[in-house]
């Protein structure tokens, strides 16, 4: 332990902590900007600066560690004044348009502006400039940035993505691309944790609100939303609920009341998927156990971000991945066929928007492999962020509304179709349901939940052992099914190598492109901290437990499609619908 | 900077630009599993293609497992890469403050206008690139200025064309 003394109060601390940290863990608050706790310690902002008696200049607090017998002073008239300054040399090349901002009274400088009492603005000056450059998913106007560098870190550590990062010098610096190159000419997947961990309005997803009111408007559309488990869970941060307010029903009657006619639940399409993506991996698994050519392990394909990052880094390795469309484009090439047929409604109109916690989905719809007969299967796909900027807009207070349901055909969903928001729940969606069609009894399990997984690093294995199975499934006698779960794209590099140097043990993969799967994901609600990454991932588990079935085999609605539409799982139709290829493109783009 | 380094500087220009990267290559494979050693390799490269184009930064960033941005990051930091063609020799004129009250700045408007470029830029027969410098450390030969290795003291406008008419 550590003694020392902040703001004349003795303290005890571990050794290694930060000044900043320390003094957070005995309530003393520093302000603090560029700082994001376990992601980002870098020290560009320098507003946290202390008194640390002793030192000539003042300290940042967020970089400099404890030590025995220091005497710390955050809150003397220097420092005030100090971080005034600093803070007024910070905004002076800043576009002072946060009347119009999309992050206006969200905006973390806007907020520590108030905090300090700035008041003036003395040396507005020349601006950086910066460019302004929208990808399909991504929008970036760097003449807000404030060089904090939390994307850099998002972007390299937390990704291993890496095509952030500081460019020139001095008065030039920018964070950006190599040589400025556009977004979408570059290896980014889209994953959005660069706009999740702005804090100003320099990095955002590429609106797709304006396109969706327009739909609405346009009457001639008919105008369909399907909602990801991962919003429904999130959501009411934006408006300031308590976070285990459960809002399901409460969204679906605002979407109603905003103008979409019909409101479908994506969690359907989970189910649906874990259907497909069982099949799909017992026959690959067969194949493998006759000793034919197949790719194995089978790796989810529910995150675009993953898709992306292994189009770009890991071409080769294309085949391992499930040929499962992500759950929305499943629902929406079902609404457009399925759907448009009951209904007797021209596919050509209908429209349909997909509320996603994340922004590589913006991406994933524009592909031209998510088309059937021309048509993209979903037509806008917005954010958590963006969903709460409409509900806004409409003057809805969704506190005030009675709970609606879930619109037929796509309502019904089980507990494991909600587990796909948290990293490890398509592992044990696709284990509840491949265990029972095997074997033919019921899980052993009461309570079976893969260990939610929060560290970005963590590999989780899984070992399913199959006794007496069913005839079907005879081939399977005795083997021990090997998965592993990995969260984030900096996970799913090391399972990728391995698989690349014939090593991989696994036959299940789990990728979610974001640390602890959707409900950290780009489109979510700023900040994600590890406390609300945990609540949200709580929120998640007790919908599961909620539910009135909880594995995707079970759901009613789906056995009904299969009967009157699709058949069989992996059958011509879901072939057709459901399943879809990827494209090489090489870490440059040099094999698209 | 290693020997190594010394030996590959060589700019004559009559090496193709594929021997260029093949020796590019070799320098990679020697230099990629020592940590920190981007900025030498960048350095070397550059010695040997001449500057650094997007090409050439995506062949390193390839070759030592690096992120381009990260690559992109160093040239565009340091003053020393250039990722535009440089010409075979580099003037250098000094600006610092004993050689810009001696004149310095007018060194650099006479030279613009003798070679039509512009600070930063290379002539157009890729003889000349026209660079500042802070201090060359020649403070008392104010004005001064460098072409390549050899210094050039108290050097008036009207002496540099007969100075460049030696290249």
């Amino acid at each position: 332990m550590i003694n020392l003394i902040i703001n004349d109060k003795p303290v005890s601390t571990m050794a290694g902590l930060t000044i900043l940290e320390a003094a957070k863990q005995n309530k003393i608050d520093i302000p603090n900007l560029c700082n994001l706790e376990g992601v980002h310690k870098f020290g560009a902002c320098r507003l946290c600066v202390v008194e640390v008696e002793g030192s000539k200049n003042l300290q940042a607090s967020c970089m400099v560690q404890v030590s025995e017998g220091m005497v710390v002073h955050t809150n003397t008239d220097n420092v005030r004044k100090v971080r005034k300054n600093l803070f007024e040399l910070m905004i002076s090349n800043h576009p002072q348009d946060c009347l119009h901002c999309e992050r206006n009274l969200k905006c973390e400088l806007q907020a520590m502006g108030k905090r300090l009492g700035v008041t003036q603005d003395r040396f507005a000056g020349q601006s950086s400039g910066g460019t302004n450059d929208s990808s399909p998913a991504i929008t970036r106007d760097m003449a807000k940035c404030i060089l904090c560098r939390r994307c850099v870190t998002a972007c390299n550590e937390l990704q291993n993505v890496g095509i952030l990062n500081a460019q020139n010098r001095g008065f030039e610096t920018v964070v950006g691309t190599a040589m400025e190159l556009p977004l979408n000419t570059v290896n980014c997947t889209y994953c959005g944790q660069c706009t999740a961990v702005c804090p100003v309005g320099a990095l955002k997803e590429t609106d797709a609100l304006q396109s969706v009111w327009e739909a609405i408007n346009d009457k001639s559309k008919r105008v369909i939303v399907q909602v990801d488990p991962a919003v429904r869970v999130a959501i009411g941060e934006e408006f300031g609920y308590a976070s285990e307010t459960q809002l399901t029903g409460q969204l679906i009657a605002g979407l109603r009341e905003i103008g979409f006619n019909d409101v479908f639940d994506t969690n359907f399409a989970a189910d649906l998927s874990v259907i497909e993506a069982s099949t799909e991996f017992l026959t690959r698994m067969k194949h493998s156990l006759d000793s034919l050519e197949v790719s194995l392990p089978v790796m989810t394909s529910c995150s675009p971000a993953l898709i992306k990052y292994v189009e770009h880094n890991y071409p080769e390795r294309l085949d391992n991945l499930s040929t499962c469309k992500s759950p929305h484009t499943m629902l929406g090439a079902l609404a457009k066929s399925y759907y448009a047929e009951t209904i007797k409604v021209d596919p050509q109109d209908m429209y349909v928007v997909s509320i996603m916690p994340c922004t590589a989905k913006k991406f994933e719809i524009s592909r031209p492999e998510m088309k059937n007969n021309g048509l993209p299967n979903v037509d806008a796909v917005l954010t958590t962020r963006e969903l709460a900027r409409m509900i806004k807009e409409a003057g809805i207070d969704l506190r005030n509304l009675d709970e609606g349901q879930f619109d037929q055909p796509f309502t019904r969903s089980s507990g494991a179709a909600e587990l796909f928001g948290v990293s490890g729940g398509v592992m044990e969606a696709t284990i509840r349901t491949i265990y029972e069609r095997v074997t033919g009894r019921e899980l052993p399990f009461s309570t079976l939940q893969v260990t939610p997984m929060i560290e970005a690093d963590q590999i989780q294995d899984i070992e399913l052992r199959l006794d007496n199975p069913v005839e079907a499934f005879q081939f399977l006698e005795g083997v021990t099914l090997k998965g592993a779960v990995a969260s984030g794209l900096r996970g799913a590099k090391i399972l990728l190598d391995q698989i690349s140097k014939g090593e991989s043990p696994y036959h299940f993969i789990e990728v979610m492109g974001c640390p602890g799967g959707c409900i950290s994901g780009g489109g979510q609600p700023r900040p994600t901290t590890p406390e609300i990454r945990q609540q949200r991932c709580l929120a998640i588990y007790q919908e599961d437990e909620g539910k009135a079935f909880r594995k995707a085999h079970e759901n009613m609605d789906v056995i009904e499609l299969y009967k009157d539409f699709l058949k069989e799982p992996n059958g011509q139709k879901s072939q057709d619908l459901l399943h879809t290829h990827y494209t090489k493109r090489g870490k440059f783009n040099e094999l698209s | 900077m290693n020997c190594e380094a010394i030996k590959d500087q060589c700019c004559c220009g009559e090496e193709s630009d594929q021997q260029k990267y093949i020796r590019i290559a070799e320098i990679i494979d020697n230099y990629k599993n020592r940590e920190g050693s981007l900025t030498q390799v960048l350095y070397i490269s550059q010695t040997i293609y001449g500057y650094l184009p997007l090409e050439l930064q995506i062949f390193i960033a390839k070759g030592m497992d690096t992120p381009l941005a990260e690559v992109s990051g160093i040239i565009t930091f340091s003053n020393f890469f250039s990722t535009q063609p440089r010409g075979n020799h580099t003037i250098k004129v000094c600006m610092g403050t004993a050689c810009y009250v001696r004149g310095g700045k007018k060194l650099v408007d006479r030279l613009e206008n003798i070679l039509s470029i512009q600070v930063g830029e290379t002539s157009e027969d890729r003889k000349y690139s026209l660079e500042v410098a802070q201090c060359l450390g020649a403070c008392g030969l104010a004005p001064a200025m460098m072409i390549d290795e050899v210094l050039y003291k108290q050097v008036s406008p009207d002496r540099l064309k007969a100075i460049l008419a030696k290249y």
